[in-house]
């Protein structure tokens, strides 16, 4: 018999369900690693980016910043830290949206829809091998902190298992925020407008918060804005965790409950978002 | 019974163009269908539909015995798809691509491995199987593609226009691949705007133009709703065109007198339908030089699918490049 036509290979029964959902997104997880890492400048560049923010946040602004009642640089690199870890987990969002952007409007897509996997699993898997990317940037960027003075435990006792609690809680925001991406990167016609588009608001969220200054020396306006943030629950979670100094002192409930909220907040967009994003991803007709 | 493939009414709109305009069609097991028509005609939406990529506005459809709106996954398990443009990652090497595939038309991991590698011998890729895809060249690409299309062998493959940019070689190896896919069993539905292509490999052919199948049949039952034989003749120059028109005419039909005969002026060929067949073409001939007209070539010529085209629709099927895509109904793949 024909190699071709060999009926022992025909596609056995799906398994369906939960299973096969995970089967189905760790294949494409696997493709998207694959692809990263036949790509490494896009992985040189996703790095250099947050490390040139550290260390201009440290030496640029590091003198002039006053945090709480402190003006002591010191004190602003100690403090600077999670915010820029945070930014920069929620940057994945615009790499997770130019790849699906970019998927949508490849022949490939038409392969994946026409075959029996489980329809969120493209989605699922380049999220999560963008998950696997951030970790990766944030453990260079820790490395990087560590070595221009940051100190875990500076202004309050901290140990080893708040320290990987605080980098779990960062590594669920950017989850989360690639989520949104996936969202924008079905919506939009090019991956550049999905990298641009995955970009321009960032800014506003990540600075509208107590990332880079003392959110109580806002404008009275801003504040509630900054502390019912979601990015700043993580921020605030963050540096609970690490016993890092400047916490909000507010009394809104994120910054009172940073740990929670941001858990809160981070499932609440994943629900939303991975929601919206399957269901767009179904409807695509291309 | 209904065939592997068998569609009613499909009709689909993308706002103001309707791509199709009820399309019915009917594959049975174990044969090849051609889908011919020009860019734009439905080929490729009736080809979206039937995969579960696209829901039609209205209309039934069923593959493999299975409704294709009703239990779109039950049917990807049967079908194969292998496009115009190769769908592949040309980041993955040939053979991660093909193992991906296997593994999400659900093989276990061994199983997609051996698959891949039998595929790979299969379409001539082995050496290449380790580099990534994007470093192959066009042809390279396309069989990848063929042969993720096949990884499980599937009972119903779908083919839309698979030659379209191949060279002679690479298309000869495809047509050979059809014609094993199809003496194993397989259903084959097969688009093209060739029509050579759909007389040699397709068993029946489905003419399509605006969205709807505007003729069916064997190729020879298109040909003969054509008319029959005509003879061809081209003479050697142009002041011989008159004359040579004047001796055909009597070969005509004869209704119209010299008007049976066609001419173009440019190329000093004529044209006259004709019964009688080669025999005639002796006295053709004869007549021809009695008159003394020098021909350069003269031939019994039956209807080519082209001109089975143009008797239907009006318009050649070449029309396509004027029209560009159609309205944009064809994915198309953005330079690399």
């Amino acid at each position: 018999m024909s190699s071709l036509t060999d009926t022992a290979a025909h596609a056995p029964a799906p398994r369906g369900g939960i299973a096969q959902s995970f089967s189905d997104s760790l294949v494409i997880t696997k493709r998207n690693l694959i692809r990263m890492s036949r790509i490494p400048e896009m992985i040189l560049f996703g790095l250099i980016q947050p490390v040139m923010f550290v260390v201009l946040f440290t030496y640029v602004f590091g003198g002039s910043m006053q945090i709480g009642n402190s003006t002591d640089p010191d004190v602003y690199k100690n403090f600077l830290m999670a915010g820029i870890f945070a930014q920069t987990v929620t940057f994945a969002t615009a790499g997770a949206g130019a790849g699906i952007a970019d998927d949508m409007h490849k022949g490939l897509i038409d392969r994946f829809r026409s075959l029996p996997m489980a329809r969120g699993a493209v989605l699922t898997g380049r999220t999560m091998a963008d998950l696997v990317q951030t970790a990766l940037t944030l453990l260079v960027l820790a490395v990087v902190a560590l070595l221009i003075g940051w100190r875990p435990g500076y202004a309050a006792p901290t140990d080893f298992g708040k320290i990987m609690l605080g980098f779990a809680l960062l590594l669920l925001l950017g989850y989360a925020f690639t989520w949104i991406g996936a969202l924008i990167g079905l919506s939009v016609r090019t991956p550049e407008a999905a990298t641009s588009g995955g970009l321009i608001w960032l800014f506003p969220v990540t600075f509208l918060s107590n990332a880079f200054v003392d959110s109580s020396k806002l404008p009275g306006w801003l504040q509630p804005v900054a502390e019912w943030n979601p990015f700043s629950a993580t921020v605030q979670a963050c540096r609970k965790l690490f016993g890092d100094p400047g916490l909000s002192p507010s009394d809104a409930w994120p910054m009172q409950y940073p740990v929670w909220a941001s858990l809160i907040y981070s499932v609440l967009i994943i629900a939303v978002f991975r929601t919206l994003s399957v269901r767009k991803y179904r409807r695509a007709e291309g | 019974m209904p065939g592997a493939i068998h569609a009613e009414g499909l009709v689909k709109t993308f706002g103001d163009v309707t791509a199709l305009d009820g399309v019915d069609l009917d594959v049975p097991e174990g044969t090849v269908l051609g889908l011919l028509g020009p860019n734009g005609a439905g080929k490729t939406t009736t080809v979206r539909v039937l995969t579960t990529l696209l829901r039609p506005d209205s209309g039934t459809a069923t593959v493999a015995g299975v409704d294709v709106l009703e239990h779109p996954d039950e049917v990807r398990r049967s079908i194969g798809l292998s496009g115009q443009f190769a769908a592949v990652d040309e980041y993955l090497t040939g053979r991660e691509n093909l193992q991906m595939v296997g593994r999400l038309y659900q093989m276990r991991a061994r199983a997609a491995k051996e698959r891949a590698g039998e595929l790979l011998e299969r379409f001539h890729l082995a050496d290449a199987a380790d580099r990534p895809a994007r470093t192959y060249s066009g042809g390279m690409r396309r069989r990848l593609d063929l042969a993720a299309a096949l990884v499980v062998a599937p009972p119903v493959m779908f083919m839309d226009e698979p030659t379209t940019g191949l060279d002679p070689r690479n298309r000869q190896a495809l047509w050979d691949v059809i014609k094993e896919l199809v003496s194993g069993g397989t259903t084959l539905l097969l688009t093209t705007q060739y029509l050579e292509e759909a007389d040699h490999l397709a068993h029946d052919i489905a003419v399509v133009d605006h969205g709807k199948v505007i003729a069916r049949g064997t190729s020879d039952q298109l040909k003969a709703r054509t008319g029959g034989e005509r003879v061809e003749v081209v003479v050697h120059d142009r002041e011989a065109v008159a004359p040579a028109r004047a001796v055909l005419a009597r070969y005509g039909p004869g209704g119209r007198g010299p008007d049976d005969v066609s001419v173009e002026e440019h190329t000093r060929k004529l044209t006259v339908p004709v019964t009688g067949g080669a025999k005639l073409l002796a006295e053709v001939i004869r007549d021809l030089d009695a008159v003394g007209v020098e021909i350069d070539d003269i031939g019994l010529r039956r209807p080519t699918l082209d001109d089975v085209f143009i008797s239907l629709t009006g318009h050649a099927a070449a029309r396509a490049q004027e029209d560009g895509n159609g309205g944009g109904l064809q994915r198309k793949e953005p330079a690399a």
